[in-house]
């Protein structure tokens, strides 16, 4: 399926791009799947993606969790947590 | 009046005096704001760049708007929020909010502050001495919007 991923802010910089249109295997339904076909990539995307790293999503630009499903045509936003205000 | 996101400073006196028009009804006006700092963790911050997710920004800010409204008997509330380059001693939001009486309007204008910190898509950029550093965010903020959590408010 079709879907659009957005990085932004330091996440951006680590991967060198601010997003993509990607077709995933249906498969990868949930958040937390595509965060691991990303890692998967190696290099900056396994280090910036890590588990351990404090990364929020955001599924059709309402916040997301691991288990929030991946439907085709979505956009998905990877980013770290919000420093505003 | 609602919410926007914007690169040019505000005027806080203008906002408040649009906010109140023709409403008479009105008896408290509470108001934040944010102010960029010269100085973050130590080191000296001589720029800032405020970054955020056209789109998502302006649907977060209305939901916690909504959810303000919702929780407190309160009139207007605007939310003003600049991004781009920042110096120290620039203003970086605007939380004004209206209602009959300053109990409300005070909870419902921190209320908006806590949950813009830690739910609106923003991230801060600044520039020290040392270099660029991407601002990390902090477990204070959290416990600051954790705050108005309880069983009953947090259905929605």
């Amino acid at each position: 399926m079709k879907i659009k991923v957005v990085y932004l802010a330091s996440l951006r910089e680590q991967l060198g791009k601010s997003g993509e249109d990607l077709e995933i295997p249906p498969a990868t339904s949930t958040v937390a799947g595509l965060r691991a076909l990303l890692m998967a990539r190696g290099g900056a995307w396994q280090a910036a993606l890590a588990q351990g790293r404090a990364l929020r999503v955001a599924v059709n630009q309402e916040m997301a969790q691991p288990a929030t499903p991946v439907k085709p045509g979505d956009e998905i936003a990877f980013f770290p947590p919000v420093t505003g205000g | 009046m609602g919410v926007r996101i914007q690169t040019k400073d505000f005027d806080a006196g203008a906002e408040i005096a649009a906010l109140r028009r023709g409403n008479p009804k009105i008896g408290a006006v509470a108001s934040f704001i944010g102010v960029c700092r010269d100085v973050n963790d130590g080191d000296a911050v001589t720029k800032m760049t405020l970054e955020h997710y056209p789109g998502m920004t302006e649907k977060a800010l209305e939901k916690i708007v909504a959810e303000a409204k919702a929780r407190w008997d309160v009139m207007e509330v605007l939310v003003v929020h600049r991004v781009g380059e920042l110096k120290p001693a620039d203003q970086i939001v605007l939380v004004v909010v209206t209602g009959a009486h300053r109990g409300e309007a005070f909870a419902a204008c921190e209320f908006i502050m806590d949950y813009l910190k830690t739910r609106a898509p923003f991230w801060k950029k600044e520039e020290t001495p040392q270099g660029a550093r991407w601002v990390e965010a902090r477990g204070s903020d959290d416990e600051a919007a954790q705050r108005w959590n309880s069983p009953k408010a947090d259905v929605a």
